[in-house]
């Protein structure tokens, strides 16, 4: 309608604020019960479930960019539990579920979309982990096997079955693999959460923190101070900066990972395709483009100004697996900063301050994670520092017990 | 391209190195608790500013330091190790081991 675009192109103030998906931004408050420092998916899934499930509200979301402006929106949106621990597929299995019950959840499309993902062996020792990731996942009911090359050619008969000359020798076909609207998430937990009384701060950035008795007792920010009951720290690549305003060191490095999004083209591609040993993975979204990605920055870097080397190298292993991908024109490429540990598992729970939680170590792999990391982390906040089960594992107490979650093999290169 | 300075090597292309972390003092490995030697191994300061960092000549074989910007990535001096350490570093000797 183009006169009431005009109308509402004049009007002063905000037209639509019923309907309007967040509310209008307010001041800050001089206490919260909880303050979640990062809003992206992890930060408002844990506040959607504290108000929806645990009747916490009040609550301040304090991010300092935009809603899921972080990785939440640079994320390739792989949706799996093909991992190889029983502690992380066990975690990443309920994920899973969360996610196909999520649009349902929000009354809002998430565009969730089962497309199962295939992970492609080289070598004989790649099919020999696939073989046990194949089991593992079984035994904690997933769907995953381990398939031959005629039945890859037939999932996907535009692969080339000698990338880089290694040839494509078996699969690891995981059914649940998924894919999903990023942006979507975060915006039906933030809807979500702010509809019951959470606060949703934007531009709010953390500054530091008071401690006393090694309690925090206020969050500061740039635009004031506010006291708090706790605090959640979800703040992905910037774990190690904030962790140290509030007094310890952590278990990562932050390095830079890329992506990239080709023109639309016809459907052709349904699962999601990757090869670690090309450090690459390609999917076809809903629209047709092709998204792909790839490995880490070779060192650590907090700047998202993508690195040449690396594009480079990631532009060529699409190429191998697609051949065609040669012809086709490149729309966008980006980077986000990702929080590493050594073993590709997260650090979840407790931290050396009592009421400071820590949801971090997410890395490469943490967007499917985010609805269970939102259950999970509002359990451990809304019982004041107990545990759930689920998480135990990926206490950061791990590295000083050497009881690491050993995640790299079955994480590299597919997200 | 990006291109490091080499103290050994000169200017060479990034892609010819590899990072071998931060610059800090090793805990005796012998004397000190498991806490201590999992402090130094996993956990790091990670934070932005100018940072002296092990790197490797991995064609040479040859280690040297950097101090390198974490937010800009300049790489404003590298240097031999020798600068920092002057003399060898001596361990105490594995109780375990010596006893065998
Ligand atoms: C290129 C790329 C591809 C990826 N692909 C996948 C994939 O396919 N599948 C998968 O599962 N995962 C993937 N990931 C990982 C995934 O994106 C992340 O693990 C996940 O999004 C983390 O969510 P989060 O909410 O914790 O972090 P973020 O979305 O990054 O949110 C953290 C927020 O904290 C804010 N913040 C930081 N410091 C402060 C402060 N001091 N004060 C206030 N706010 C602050 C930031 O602005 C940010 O918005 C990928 C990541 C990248 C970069």
């Amino acid at each position: 309608m183009p006169f009431s675009l005009l109308k509402y192109g004049l009007r002063d103030d905000y037209p639509f604020e019923k309907d309007a998906d967040l509310p209008k931004p307010t001041d800050l408050k001089r206490h919260y019960d909880v303050v979640i420092v990062g809003g992206g998916g992890h930060g408002v899934a844990t506040a959607y479930y504290l108000a929806k499930y645990h009747g916490i509200t009040n609550v301040a979301i304090l991010e300092k960019g935009y809603l899921g402006g972080g990785n939440t929106a640079r994320n390739t949106a792989v949706i799996r539990s093909n991992y190889l621990t029983p502690e992380g597929v066990k975690f990443y299995t309920e994920s899973v579920k969360l996610f196909k019950g999520l649009s349902n959840e929000f009354d809002f499309n998430i565009m969730y979309s089962r497309r199962g993902q295939l992970t492609l062996a080289h070598t004989d020792s790649a099919i020999r982990a696939f073989r046990q990731r194949a089991e593992i996942n079984r035994h904690f009911g997933g769907d995953t096997e381990l398939i031959d090359p005629q039945q890859i050619r037939e999932l996907v008969p535009t692969l080339n079955m000698n990338p880089g000359d290694l040839p494509v020798l078996a699969g690891l076909w995981h059914k649940d693999g998924a894919t999903a609207r990023h942006d979507a998430v975060a915006w039906g937990y933030a809807k979500g959460a702010t509809q019951r009384g959470v606060e949703l701060h934007q531009l709010t950035e953390v500054t530091g923190f008071e401690v006393e008795n090694n309690t925090v007792r206020a969050v500061k920010t740039n635009r004031g101070t506010v006291q708090c009951g706790c605090v959640v720290q979800a703040v992905a690549g910037h774990s190690s900066l904030l962790a140290a305003k509030a007094g310890f060191r952590m278990p990562i490095l932050t390095y830079p990972l890329q992506a990239m999004v080709t023109q639309p083209v016809k459907p052709f591609l349904n699962p999601l395709v990757s090869s670690p040993a090309l450090h690459c993975y390609v999917q076809q979204t809903g629209r047709g483009e092709l998204v792909f990605g790839g490995g880490s920055d070779p060192y650590p870097l907090y700047n998202t100004r993508s690195t040449l080397d690396l594009k480079e190298s990631l532009l060529a292993h699409a190429v191998e697996l697609f051949p065609f991908m040669a012809n086709l024109r490149l729309m966008r490429q980006w980077t986000g900063l990702t929080d590493m540990t050594s073993d590709y598992s997260p650090i979840m729970g407790l931290s050396p301050v009592d009421n400071y939680y820590l949801d971090a170590g997410w890395g490469t792999w943490g967007f499917k994670a985010t609805p269970i990391c939102g259950w999970t982390m509002a359990q451990l906040v809304a019982s004041g520092g107990k545990v759930p089960e689920l998480i135990e594992p990926f206490a950061m107490e791990r590295f000083r017990s050497f009881r690491q979650v050993n995640e790299m093999g079955a994480t590299a290169a597919s997200h | 391209m990006k291109i490091m300075q080499c103290p050994l090597n000169g200017p060479r292309n990034i892609s010819e190195f590899v990072y071998g972390g931060e610059v800090r003092q090793m805990p005796e490995p012998n004397l000190c608790s498991d806490e201590e030697w999992a402090e130094y191994v996993f956990f790091h300061d990670n934070q932005i500013g100018l940072v002296q960092e092990w790197w490797l000549h991995a064609p040479s074989g040859y280690w040297f330091i950097a101090e390198r910007h974490t937010a800009t990535d300049d790489i404003v001096r590298t240097f031999d190790p020798s600068e920092l350490f002057k003399e060898r570093v001596e361990f105490a000797p594995n109780p375990e081991v010596s006893a065998a």
